[in-house]
């Protein structure tokens, strides 16, 4: 596999952005982590590659 | 002053007084052992075996009370095998493949440690520590009385130690006064407060985990599953978790997390420990409480595990959480790796670097050991509020997506270490060969028409000829390898060509005296395997 994507990759990202609104409404904080965690988890399992994984952790902690 | 600091379960050698103590000059031995917990009796029985000279020193006179370890590896009794006190403990121990995981009161999650056939082992026994140490003692005993050169001296305790050019001077204590002995190579087995550590002012760094786990040895007649059976925020234990584990004599292990800030006073009542125990097994099953204990944990190593003549080996050297129980087991990996180096030595004339190999190897496996059981720690006390977001979100998407189940960290189980990047190892060269039997690795069991293939090969260098010639014998600088000659006549089930073949169609292994791969090769060339027993016993 290649290296992390970080140019725009989502077709419709307005549609995604809303439906990740979506699936925290109605949530407390806890809750809401606790599905943010169970997200981050799901997905990293689909990506798979270890090297993508790890840039994407970076670029997560470098964008604060 | 010798004195007990603890109680023992077996006294196994009292003390007596021998003639060292009234010599004129100190007597000098070639390998003194401190400490005859597990891995020093351990060590001595497999240098004793080959024929040399050992003396194990320990301040008590027997096995220390206190179940202790139960958990032993596949690994460790394919070396006690070797040594020859494998089948005492596999006939008393209790054997265990599967490990369940449950969250309050649902399982979500199990394992199987021994997935495949072909094994003479199953993946763990259970068995107190005191028999372990036991059945290795009877077997020194009985190699004794065959002539090997071991001895053991009970209430011998190490006072002080002086670094000599070519040898050690202790001072050792003993209920008639103290007296010097020599030792040409000294080998730490003293335990995870290692007074010889102490004694050289070497650091013991790594971390401690805030936490506290109770044990509960009890006796029961109970027909609860023969399995680890693992508990996330159990009812009778809110917020913490549980283990349930059987040990012979009808013997429980349960283990319960009580969490950082507890009086331990309080928590070591018995009465308390009972109500407790009811909780988890049911209120109308009776019990006896065996031992109790509550411990705290941390993961720690030496920066260096050989010091010119003197090197450490078990907890004197590395000291591990008990969640995935390789304390013990690494400790036997770390004498199965010293014993034919020293040996080699001493005896077969194999340079002094050979040594240095026992710290490349050991401190390798000894970082693997302490980084799994730094995450199991990790998974199961969670430090901040981060790891138990993601330890929450792994036992719920447990339930209903297989993809998390790697992720229960509950306990990664000792696994044997292989030795990549070993300066002993010759270049894999096999296309095609499987990567658990590449150059590095313990070897696999597998079943032969000849019986197992793990039994055959055992305590010298040795030569799998697997579907290619090789002579019948091989010897070159004074070492002599046996030479395995297999083919599928032998291989009834397949096991042979799946574990050492893989693609190719005839293999070649060189096996260490400690049954880790030195090299492999699709055919038998002298010179080549001349080469990698050179540079397998340090020569290059
Ligand atoms: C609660 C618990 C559960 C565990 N469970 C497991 C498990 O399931 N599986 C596993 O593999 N491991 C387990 N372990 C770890 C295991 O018990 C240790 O790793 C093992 O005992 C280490 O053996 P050792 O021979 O290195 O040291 P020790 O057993 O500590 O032996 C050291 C010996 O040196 C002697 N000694 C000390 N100082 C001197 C001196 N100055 N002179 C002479 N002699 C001296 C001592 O008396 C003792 O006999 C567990 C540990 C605990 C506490």
């Amino acid at each position: 596999m290649g290296d992390l994507i970080l140019t725009p990759n989502i077709p419709n990202s307005d549609d995604f952005y809303e439906a990740l609104l979506n699936v925290h409404e109605g949530l407390d904080e806890p809750a809401m982590h606790a599905l943010n965690a169970r997200l981050v988890l799901i997905l990293a399992n689909h990506i798979g590659d270890e090297t993508v994984l790890g840039q994407a952790l970076d670029a997560a902690r470098k964008a604060t | 002053m010798i004195a007990a600091r603890y109680q023992t379960a077996f006294r196994l050698y009292p003390y007596e007084k021998v003639t060292d103590q009234e010599a004129s000059s100190a007597v000098r031995h070639p390998v003194v052992i401190i400490g005859g917990g597990p891995i020093g009796m351990g060590l001595a029985l497999d240098l004793g075996k080959k024929g040399i000279r050992c003396l194990v020193l320990d301040d008590h006179d027997g096995v220390g009370m206190g179940s202790r370890a139960i958990c032993f590896a596949k690994r460790t009794l394919e070396i006690c095998d070797r040594l020859g006190c494998g089948d005492p403990m596999v006939e008393k121990g209790v054997v265990w493949n599967l490990g369940r995981v449950y969250r309050e009161q649902e399982e979500i999650y199990n394992f199987n440690l021994l997935p495949e056939g072909g094994h003479k082992r199953p993946a763990f026994i259970n068995l107190q520590q005191p028999y372990f140490e036991q059945f290795i003692v009877e077997q020194i005993r009985e190699q004794q009385a065959a002539g090997a050169p071991i001895k053991i001296r009970g209430q011998n305790l190490l006072t002080k130690l002086e670094q000599k050019p070519d040898h050690i001077l202790l001072n050792v204590d003993t209920p008639d006064g103290p007296y010097q002995i020599e030792a040409e190579y000294l080998v730490a087995c003293d335990g995870a407060s290692s007074p010889t550590r102490n004694m050289l002012g070497l650091g013991f760094e790594g971390r401690v985990f805030e936490d506290n786990f109770l044990i509960a040895d009890i006796r029961m007649n109970a027909d609860f599953p023969v399995e680890r059976r693992f508990w996330f925020n159990p009812p009778f234990n809110p917020n913490e978790t549980a283990l349930m584990h059987k040990q012979p004599d009808d013997i429980w292990r349960l283990d319960f997390q009580l969490g950082w800030d507890i009086d331990r006073k309080v928590e070591l009542d018995s009465a308390k420990i009972s109500k407790r125990v009811s909780e988890m097994i049911g209120k109308d099953i009776e019990f006896e409480l065996v031992w109790t204990s509550i411990y705290t944990f941390r993961c720690c190593t030496m920066k260096d595990y050989r010091h010119g003549r003197i090197f450490f080996a078990g907890d004197s050297a590395h000291q591990v959480s008990p969640f995935g129980a390789r304390g013990a087991n690494g400790g036997i990996q770390d004498i199965d790796n010293l014993g034919w180096k020293l040996a080699a030595v001493l005896d077969g004339g194999a340079p002094d670097a050979l040594l240095d190999s026992y710290h490349d190897e050991r401190k390798y496996g000894a970082i693997e050991n302490i980084k799994n059981s730094s995450r199991s720690a990790d998974f199961l006390t969670p430090r901040n509020a981060a790891h138990e977001m993601f330890r929450d979100a792994v036992l719920d998407l447990v339930k209903d997506f297989e993809f998390a189940q790697p992720m229960v960290n509950s306990g990664r189980l000792s696994m044997p270490c292989t030795y990549d990047a070993s300066p002993l190892n010759s270049a894999d060269a096999l296309v095609g060969g499987p990567t658990r039997t590449r150059p590095g690795s313990p070897l696999s069991d597998a079943p032969l028409s000849s019986g197992y293939l793990l039994d055959h090969v055992a305590g010298q260098f040795a030569i799998l000829a697997i579907n290619c010639d090789a002579p019948e014998v091989f010897e070159i600088d004074g070492i002599s390898v046996e030479v395995h000659s297999l083919s599928g006549a032998d291989d009834s089930e397949g096991h042979l060509a799946e574990r050492y073949l893989g693609r190719s169609g005839s293999a070649l292994y060189l096996v260490r005296p400690d049954q880790h791969v030195a090299g492999r090769w699709p055919a038998f060339d002298a010179d080549t395997v001349a080469t990698a027993i050179q540079k397998a016993i340090g020569r290059e």
